[in-house]
């Protein structure tokens, strides 16, 4: 059935509507990822953002339960050049079409995405409204639902997607995935921060001998610490992050009392917490092949992004050091404050989708919680 | 790591002749590598024995030497140069098997010299399919149960153990050489037996066969700080059982969830580090099984391979290029990326859209071959296509293919499960057919192993074909909408046309009239993400167009599309010729073609690349969009050519030798009547509509005649006819009756024949080179050895012969190059043909007379003339310069290696030196049948032959060889007073010629085939021969000139010299 995107700056891409019917506004992004779309659509820092996926022919694995991140989709429509008309995998239990039909989701495909990319890249991320059904027939209102829609700038939209209550994760990964994998069911404790977090990062945490609390994004700091963590861990996240004022406080308060490990938005917030500055990117970092540079150990680090903020690079971190940048653009990758025992990186090493160059860094968090 | 200081001088090996496995896809990584590491200031050492290469144009290196790939030549250009390191990794197997015998006899040590790229216990590593394996156990990789054996016997065991059937591969051998799949003992018994035979160490492994498995592969790099790249992931669309290189081939692997990409690609990173691969490019293969995912390590590959070059140019990412900078110490980080210019080499590329590769084979050229394919790669070449959807891509790769395909489902028949089965290459067209005939998808996907996420894709395909043959529409009927979706599925006009049934031209009008056009995209290696500089397009039926064309005066140079028999690299070379000389002259060039494994196809060849089929739909939408001042087509052999009309028809404008002279040459009857017009001599010639005319005609002009169908390139389906018994047969089984005529031609037996090449400007002909044929007519001119200068033919013929070109050349018109063809048979100079066109030799001409003649032509073509080019002397040639032919029936067991009318080589070497001796010498050492200096000569020769015979044997005796022949021949011999043993043919009962061959007694054989009949003997000896490495010659022409070689062998050792130092500018 007809399909169609309105982008706030008028133009207008017909299609053929899957999943859903109706009509959900967003941030139009794009990502580069040749695989991985049942992640992509599970992560949760997706959240209130449409999503175009550049490589064409998309829902050839069908759905597999184990591929999602969190437990519904979180972005606002998805958009493609081919949906498969059929779903081959020895996993597979279902296909995309009926999945997002199920979670209320609005899918785009037979839409030209690579000129749609273009357009991205050289206007910047706009606010867009998808439609699938009768909404489709009427672009202009479209462009206008777009145009009221919010922006992302100055937007908290992890109160959106955080967990209501604490909980233990105990599940690991499943073995086959990964080369190495040892599990120590009695290791230290450590607090992970509920912004909108992965599923793999918690994975990795347990992997690794990490017992894991996660805690609503609210959670404030004096009672993280009387849970007497071995480590706070800050996860990734919807939105901007200078407009998670509370979580930036709370880490101010964790910060110098125990081992802090962010990623993503939890990198932003750091940064934040350290006196630095955030800015949001032109299009961002979407994608599975983002070179990432460690400046410690001059090793590149093929990674896994998914950001539209960046921590500035020439604000004030009080002292930390950049310890990763991308060589594509020279952005901020990744913060270290030694005296504070704090870290962060702003790609994904729990990938998921994605290269696992940048395991290495859950290792380094386990070593400073167990030190 | 900035590049390495302490290396200066850097021996680049290439690849030799072009084989079955090891194609043109290493004089496209070659060159990469010379050109980058001579910008970076290294003095380049080249060695390669294949002149029809572009990478043996003494510009890309300081040094080159076209010279045979072995060990003993290779430490004399060691000595010679004294280079620092040598590079290993570009040359394919024959460059990495030639470093490590260079360090097997210590050559390396002895001269210090450093490998780089590649280090040799990585390769042994790599190669050694046991310590592989267990290597792979180490790291806790699986790989598929097998045993490595070293004898029949310890195989049959194996397989006793493993199970039926089995799958059999020979260590160190390139393109799966002597593999297969035994399905039973006897099938075992004797794959086994050959690949023993072709593994240079005499091993063999046994795998439990993983039939039905999906295949991958992974293209990776990495460089000395260990960062690691996945360049492309390719998915096999034919599982398991087929070698990759016969393989339908699909990027990015389309039906892998992340996470099992992602596993994939740290099992390939693990077996990086487990082999040791310090820097550069290495392919690895998985197999997984579709029912659980099970992943299985096949096989790495520690270099730069022919799916290397296909996922460079599926990617833009230059994996030869960049692996020849981290070899010198760059890291991939410190490389920039040439398409975006601002992002490094140091990242993955993405892609948003789908590259099929398609096989090329030329079955039809070898009777009694099996097509069946297998473990042992049989394609000859190979194209790519690029759409954004599978089936888009798919079909564009089909049309691109050339052999008369204008759409998957355009040739439709009767396909039952059971041909299904069998992968060959009519496969993929009978499942077009079994879907169309309404098998069901799961039973097709069952039956062919293909994954059904493919089938599907290819169902749809044959439902909107169904649609338009059940509703009868027709060309009016198409309206704007239709036809979008049609080119959005990958319909070709030309397909259109065939199902409404109208021509071709009337698609195109009412498409372009209903405003369906292509746009053009660029391959930029990040899906958009970032501007792209390099203008590497492909069509597809989208929005934004992004071809950007520029209003420069322009050039369209057609290349001549996948690889076959008669049409190789040497059209590709000129080619690039041509693009180079137009640059110079200040033209934008804009390169079409299709065959990844090219120069001309690298981005940086042309200024504009358009990676597409090489039919008329596609090249006019190029030239609808580019506006092109000229449209070159006579430097890509037939392919452009077959085009040339309708772009002509639509108003190209296309440059140089118009098509008209083309078809004058072509068509017999005006030729004829030029030809006697110049009084120039034919042999006595006839063409014929029906096969009662062709034997009336045979009969009037006298056996042996030679006959083929006219507008044919290589000599396809050319025959010798001793009787009218025999061309009666042959017109049955070969001709299907049409609007093209069957030419029939008196053979001119044993005579002379002549290849001219030759310039002409409209005004004034320079010819470029004259070669003698040193095999005698009867053999076609690409499988002849060739001589230039002539080296027994007197002055007098080459007067006239230069007279004759002359003639011919200003008669025709020509403007640009042409090939004649002579025979000189009783004092008699005859025109045999004449091609308008850039011929199979002018790459050869190139390096022995040191004038690019293609270059010439271009610039001709571009309206200079020859004395605006300085070019108006027949090109004095300093010593001798031999061409040989290299077969490929090692590839083809069972078939008979003789000699004919028909094109059958792969690929051709080069031997040069003052004298002819040393040089046939080399080029026969080049070709892998290095000539002997001692031993056992078996001598079998027909009655017509036994005169010229003994002048031979006498010489071979002298220079100390026993002679051993079959009785008829042993007793003639005896008779004049030679020692000779007498040896039983294989029908007389053991031991016999064969035992003898495989005892090690026979290190040459002198065979010619008795009469037409292909002699079972003799078939059985020529295969033995091939077998065994004897060299075999099949002339008597060929064994004279092989005791000229043998003559200078003994009498002084074979020496080395570079081109540079040759043509004096060294």
């Amino acid at each position: 059935m007809q399909g169609c995107l309105a982008l706030e700056d008028g133009s207008v891409y017909a299609g053929l509507g899957f999943g859903a019917e109706g009509v959900q506004t967003g941030e139009l992004v794009f990502n580069t990822s040749m695989t991985g779309y049942q992640e992509i659509l599970t992560d949760p820092s997706y959240h209130k953002q449409i999503v175009t996926m550049t490589v064409p022919h998309v829902g050839n694995t069908g759905i597999n339960p184990e591929d999602v991140e969190s437990d519904r989709v979180w972005v606002a429509g998805f958009v493609v050049r081919a949906l498969s008309p059929v779903v081959s995998n020895w996993r597979t239990q279902g296909d995309l079409d009926a999945y997002l039909k199920a979670q209320g989701v609005i899918g785009l495909s037979d839409v030209p995405t690579r000129a749609l990319v273009r357009h991205i890249r050289s206007r910047g991320v706009m606010r867009a409204a998808i439609a699938h059904g009768e909404a489709a027939q009427d672009p202009a209102a479209l462009v206008e639902q777009a145009r009221q829609s919010p922006d992302m700038s100055g937007w908290n939209l992890v109160d959106d997607v955080t967990c209501a209550e604490p909980y233990n994760w105990t599940e690991r990964s499943d073995p086959q995935w990964y080369r190495s994998h040892r599990y120590d069911p009695a290791g230290p404790l450590v607090v992970a921060y509920d912004f909108g977090i992965k599923r793999n990062i918690l994975r990795m945490m347990t992997d690794r001998g990490l017992r894991v609390r996660v805690v609503p994004a609210h959670t404030p700091a004096a009672d993280v610490l009387a849970m007497n963590p071995a480590g706070v861990f800050l996860s990734n996240g919807p939105g901007d992050p200078a407009a998670v004022t509370y979580a930036i406080q709370n880490v101010r308060d964790l910060l110098g009392k125990t081992s802090v490990f962010g990623i993503c938005l939890g990198h932003q917030i750091l940064g934040l917490a350290l006196g630095g500055r955030t800015e949001k990117m032109r299009f961002g970092h979407r994608g599975g092949n983002q070179p990432v540079k460690n400046l410690l150990s001059g090793v590149v680090e093929i990674s896994s992004h998914n950001h539209g903020f960046a921590v500035t690079p020439d604000s004030d971190l009080s002292g930390a050091e950049i310890t990763h940048i991308n060589l594509n653009d020279n952005t901020v990758e990744g913060l270290r404050h030694v005296g504070l025992g704090a870290f962060s990186v702003q790609y994904h090493p729990e990938a998921s989708p994605g290269p696992h160059d940048s395991l290495y860094l859950f290792d380094e968090f386990v070593s400073r919680v167990k030190a | 790591m900035p590049r390495r200081t302490d290396l200066h001088t850097l021996m680049v090996i290439g690849s030799g002749p072009i084989v079955i496995g090891q194609g043109c896809e290493f004089d496209y990584s070659g060159v990469q590598a010379c050109k980058v590491l001579r910008r970076e200031g290294y003095r380049i050492v080249l060695v390669n024995s294949n002149p029809a290469t572009i990478m043996t144009d003494p510009e890309f290196a300081d040094a080159t030497y076209i010279e045979p790939l072995t060990p003993e030549m290779c430490e004399r250009i060691i000595e010679a140069e004294q280079p620092d390191a040598i590079l290993p990794t570009v040359g394919g197997q024959t460059a990495l098997n030639l470093a490590l015998a260079l360090h097997q006899r210590g050559v390396l040590e002895k001269h210090g010299i450093e490998l780089i790229g590649a280090s040799l216990p990585s390769i042994e590593l790599a190669e050694d399919r046991q310590l592989f394996k267990d290597a792979m156990t180490a790291i806790g990789l699986k790989s598929p149960p097998s045993e490595v054996v070293g004898s029949v016997e310890d195989a049959l065991s194996a397989a006793e153990r493993l199970g039926y059937p089995a799958l059999v591969r020979p260590s160190f051998t390139l393109g799966g050489s002597g593999g297969g799949v035994a399905h039973d003992q006897a099938e075992l018994r004797e794959i086994a037996e050959r690949g023993l035979k072709l593994s240079p160490i005499g091993q063999i492994l046994v795998d439990k066969s993983l039939l039905g498995w999906k295949e991958y592969e992974l293209e990776v790099m990495r460089d000395a700080r260990g960062n690691f790249v996945v360049v492309c992931t390719i998915e096999n669309l034919d599982p398991m059982g087929v070698h990759t290189g016969d393989s339908i081939t699909v990027a990015p692997a389309q039906t892998l969830t992340d996470k099992e990409l992602q596993r994939l690609r740290d099992a390939a990173r693990a077996v990086l580090d487990k082999v040791g691969l310090a820097t550069g490019g290495a392919n690895v293969q998985f197999a997984i099984n579709p029912d659980d995912g099970d992943v299985y390590v096949i096989e790495m590959n520690p270099r730069v391979s022919r799916s290397s070059a296909l996922a460079s140019k599926a990617t833009g990412f230059p994996i030869a290029k960049i692996a020849a900078l981290l070899a010198v110490g760059f890291t991939l980080d410190e490389i920039p990326n040439d398409i975006t210019r601002v992002t490094p080499a140091s990242f993955e590329p993405s892609l948003d859209y789908v590259v099929v590769k398609i096989p090329r084979w030329n079955f039809e050229k070898f009777a009694g071959v099996d097509r069946v394919l297998g473990p042992q790669m049989k394609a000859v070449g190979e194209v790519m296509a690029i759409g954004r959807t599978f089936p888009e891509a798919l079909q564009k790769g089909i049309r691109a293919l050339d052999i008369g395909m204008v759409g998957f489902g355009s040739r439709l028949e009767e396909a039952p499960p059971e041909v299904l089965r069998l992968p060959t290459a009519q496969r993929l067209f009978q499942v077009a057919s079994a879907l169309f005939n309404g098998m069901p998808l799961p039973e097709v996907a069952a039956t062919t192993g293909f994954d059904p996420w493919f089938v599907r894709q290819m169902a749809d395909i044959m439902h909107i074909q169904q649609t338009i043959i059940g509703k009868k529409l027709t060309l009016e009927r198409l309206d704007a909408a239709d036809f979008r979706k049609l080119k959005r599925c990958g319909f070709s006009d030309a397909h259109i046309a065939q199902l409404v049934g109208v021509d071709e031209t009337a698609v195109r009008d009412r498409r372009k009239a209903l405003g369906v056009t292509p746009v053009y995209y660029r391959v930029d290696t990040c899906a958009a993400e970032f501007e792209a500089f390099t203008p590497y397009l492909y069509s597809t039926y989208e929005d934004g167009d992004e071809a950007e064309p520029t209003g420069r005066p322009k050039v369209v140079i057609l290349g001549g599309g996948p690889n076959r028999i008669g049409q190789g690299i040497e059209f590709d070379t000129c080619c690039v010729h041509a693009c180079f000389a137009l640059r110079e002259m200040g033209y934008e060039t804009i390169m079409v073609n299709c065959n990844p494994e090219t120069v001309s196809t690298d981005y940086d060849t042309a200024d504009r690349l358009y990676f597409e089929p090489l039919t008329a739909e596609d090249v006019l939408n190029i030239i609808d969009v580019e506006k092109p001042d000229g449209v070159l087509v006579q430097f890509g052999g037939q392919t452009p050519l077959n085009i040339a009309h309708a772009l002509a028809a639509a108003g190209a404008p296309i440059w140089g030798t118009p098509v008209e002279t083309i078809d004058l040459a072509e068509d017999r009857e005006r030729f004829n009547a030029l030809m006697r017009e110049l009084d120039i001599p034919q042999p006595e010639g006839a063409t014929a509509m029906n096969k009662s005319e062709a034997l009336a005609a045979a009969d009037r002009i006298g056996y042996p005649v030679l006959v083929r169908p006219s507008y044919v390139l290589g000599g396809r389906g050319m025959a010798l006819a001793f009787d009218a018994d025999m061309l009666a047969d042959w017109l049955d089984k070969q001709i299907t009756w049409g609007a093209h005529p069957v030419l029939i031609d008196r053979f001119l037996d044993d005579a002379f024949e002549v290849d001219v090449d030759a310039l002409c400007d409209r005004q004034r002909v320079t010819i470029g080179g004259i070669m003698q044929h040193i095999e005698e007519a009867g053999v076609h001119s690409g499988d002849s050895a060739c001589v230039l200068p002539p080296y027994k033919i007197s002055m007098y013929h080459i007067e006239i012969i230069r007279e004759y070109t002359q003639r011919i050349g200003k008669a025709l018109g020509v403007k640009g190059l042409f090939n004649i063809q002579f025979a000189i048979k009783d004092e008699v100079v005859y025109v045999l043909e004449v091609n308008p066109r850039a011929s199979r030799t002018v790459p050869f001409v190139g390096k022995a007379t040191g004038h690019p003649l293609a270059r010439y032509a271009a610039q001709i073509a571009a309206g200079r003339t020859l004395d605006e080019i300085g070019f108006l002397e027949e090109p004095r040639v300093d010593g001798f310069f031999v061409k040989e032919a290299v077969l490929p029936f090692q590839k083809f067991p069972g078939v008979d290696a003789r000699l004919g009318p028909e094109m059958r080589s792969t690929g051709e070497v080069m031997g040069h030196a003052s004298g002819f001796g040393h040089a046939f010498a080399k080029a026969e050492m080049a070709a892998g049948t290095a000539l002997p200096l001692d031993g056992g000569v078996f001598i079998s020769v027909n009655d017509f032959d036994k005169g010229a015979v003994v002048k031979i044997a006498r010489d071979l005796h002298k220079l100390g060889f026993a002679l051993l022949a079959t009785s008829g021949t042993a007793h003639w011999l005896q008779t004049v007073g030679l020692p000779v043993t007498p040896v039983n043919k294989v029908s007389e009962g053991s031991p016999h010629i064969v035992d003898r061959m495989r005892a090690g007694d026979i290190q040459l054989i002198i065979n010619t085939p008795r009469g037409g009949q292909a002699h079972a003997d003799g078939a059985l000896i020529r295969g033995t021969a091939h077998l065994y490495g004897v060299p075999i010659i099949t002339t008597m022409s060929a064994a004279m000139a092989a005791v000229q070689g043998i003559k200078a062998m003994k009498q002084k050792p074979l020496r080395v010299r570079s081109l540079q130092a040759h043509h004096g500018r060294g």
